[in-house]
């Protein structure tokens, strides 16, 4: 298929809209995080450092972030674990109800926040009857981060050869040696791109959050949500949201860097560049 | 595709087992030995996990939804009752707001499937290997800034006197306001990523000598992409559908940033479950977008995109 020089102009052109499209908004945060006027007209009228220093200052913002940083870490440990279990489970194995599973696995994914978010408040408050707090969250969280890992681990599992596992065994490794000084390095990068997307995942989660979290506890996206329409406040979250996606570059690049096959986005494989 | 080890391992002595071990060790001949054994330690605990808290859940909200609240108490009464599934059927306000929620899932899925398209085909297709790279991770960052953020970022774009108000004004446009329009916009904003990246893998799967295939043989651009590219990607763009239409139906704060008094499923939930306590409706209610999206996995399991997400 050869494309003519008009067409692939046109995609380019296309394509760099829409990244304007993408971008614009998030160009506004930054801008709007030095505006000295609290309604955020347009064009910005003055320029203002106050809500930077404002940001640095706030309890309330470190707290929501240490927080939702406990709720990532423990959420991803707890995803991770389950995650690479069940990959090699699913791709090692035949059994009954392997196809159950798999299809159990994306639904925390496939089906609405707010459904996951009503099924375990229910379930907590009315059926268990355990009050919410930030455990119940991190529980919620691990369920939907599963998938990512699942996705991360189970994509490199099918490119590697069990051949090296075999002769480990055969050269008299026991199952968790081999686990260990063969299976694990192979799967190494893998885990950490698929831990980095759970962590942010659940980092930035608000639908299913707001359903199970405690009357008194916050996450930095629950306090963004809190702060929003306060007129005094707002300012203050477009700092914060500066700040989190420079911080975001890191691991993009991190994530980019240490998976040549895979890099996954809510389970989705994207295979990198060869480049 | 199981393990090896079913087989007699050549060499063994038959005697190994007969000298002591430290208890780690037998316990890894053991697993050694017996694959079924090792297949129930690697699925008990996430089968167990997926099962006891999200099954088992999703299991008590369908019963939650034929239970009643005591108007006293306040209490969740366990009193069996089909009024509020019969409700949310048949009331009209919940028939208009399922079909509000619906329509915007549907436009912002469109919306994104045609923005989508033309980009992904450019990244994987069209850029040089480098640029490729960059463009992907160009598309990768927006997701991991706040999704809070960015349906915010969007309340200011469209507010009276906001950025979308002074960009129109010298072509004749106005800014939506803040409403349904602005619940799509938004929405297929946050969600377009989602259906980039597996329509980008996709095509980046096709491989390029089949096109040149094609080519060779007489075909066109267009009619190449139509018959060669266009059925390779049909699980890619499913896939892609499914993030975008079940996170659109789902959504209940972007209808809060920007809709202004625009209902949708979602809000009702949380509504019924926050000031309205009354937990059975909204459960009630949630079984519409379960339902919808279950229907629809369904159709489309058999085109393999559910092996895409």
């Amino acid at each position: 298929m050869r494309l003519s020089r008009s067409a692939k102009v046109i995609l380019g052109v296309v394509t760099a809209a829409v990244f304007l499209f993408i971008y614009l908004p998030l160009l506004l945060v930054v801008v709007n995080s030095f505006n000295a006027d609290r309604t955020f007209g347009w064009p910005p009228q003055g320029f203002t450092l106050e809500w930077w220093g404002r940001a640095f200052d706030s309890t309330g913002v470190r707290e929501a972030v240490v927080s939702s940083l406990w709720v990532a870490a423990v959420s991803t440990v707890i995803s991770l674990v389950l995650g690479t279990l069940l990959a090699l489970a699913l791709l090692r194995y035949k059994f009954f109800g392997r196809d159950v599973i798999s299809l159990l696995v994306i639904l925390p994914i496939a089906l609405p926040g707010i459904v996951t978010g009503i099924a375990l408040n229910n379930m907590f408050t009315t059926i268990l009857g355990v009050s919410l707090s930030m455990w119940t969250v991190v529980i919620a969280h691990a369920t939907f981060c599963m998938v990512t890992v699942f996705n991360n681990v189970i994509a490199r599992l099918r490119r590697m050869h069990g051949g090296l596992e075999e002769a480990s065994a055969d050269l008299g490794a026991g199952v968790f040696t081999t686990f260990r000084l063969v299976t694990f390095p192979q799967l190494r990068s893998a885990l950490l791109a698929g831990g980095l997307l759970a962590f942010a995942l659940s980092f930035d989660e608000i639908i299913v959050t707001t359903f199970t979290i405690g009357a008194g506890d916050t996450t930095l996206p629950i306090w963004i949500l809190q702060n929003l329409f306060r007129p005094n406040q707002a300012p203050v979250v477009n700092v914060v949201a500066v700040v989190l996606i420079v911080v975001s570059i890191v691991p993009i690049w991190l994530a980019q860097r240490l998976s040549q096959d895979s890099v996954g986005i809510g389970g989705t494989r994207v295979k990198a560049a060869e480049g | 595709m199981s393990l090896q080890t079913k087989h007699p391992v050549p060499g063994t002595p038959p005697a190994a087992a007969a000298v002591p071990r430290p208890k780690a060790h037998r316990f890894s001949a053991l697993l050694h030995r017996s694959p079924n054994l090792r297949l129930a330690g690697l699925v008990t605990a996430p089968a167990g996990w997926l099962v006891l808290v999200y099954i088992a859940a999703l299991a008590a909200l369908l019963i939650t939804a034929f239970w009643t609240v005591d108007t006293f108490t306040g209490k969740v009464s366990t009193e069996w009752t089909t009024e509020n599934v019969v409700t949310v059927l048949t009331d009209p306000v919940y028939q208009r707001i399922t079909l509000r929620t619906l329509w915007i899932a549907i436009a912002v899925t469109l919306i994104d499937l045609v923005l989508a398209l033309p980009m992904a085909f450019f990244i994987a297709k069209v850029a040089s290997p480098r640029w490729q790279k960059l463009l992907v991770v160009a598309v990768l960052m927006p997701l991991w800034a706040s999704y809070l953020v960015k349906a915010y970022a969007w309340r200011n774009v469209l507010a009276d006197g906001g950025l979308l108000e002074w960009l129109g004004a010298p072509i004749g446009l106005e800014s939506p306001g803040y409403g349904e329009t602005a619940v799509i916009l938004t929405l297929a904003y946050i969600w377009l990523p989602f259906m980039i990246l597996p329509i980008y893998a996709g095509f980046d799967r096709v491989p390029d000598s089949l096109l040149e295939a094609s080519g060779d043989l007489g075909a066109k651009p267009l009619t190449t992409m139509r018959l060669v590219m266009f059925p390779l990607l049909v699980p890619s763009i499913i896939a892609g559908t499914i993030f975008t239409f079940s996170l659109s139906l789902g959504d209940y704060i972007t209808a809060q940033i920007v809709g202004g008094t625009t209902q949708m499923l979602g809000t009702v939930v949380y509504a019924n479950v926050g000031a309205a306590n009354n937990l059975p409706f909204a459960a009630a209610v949630s079984l519409v977008p379960i339902a919808i999206i279950t229907l629809y996995l369904f159709i489309v399991r058999r085109s393999g995109a559910l092996n895409s997400l």
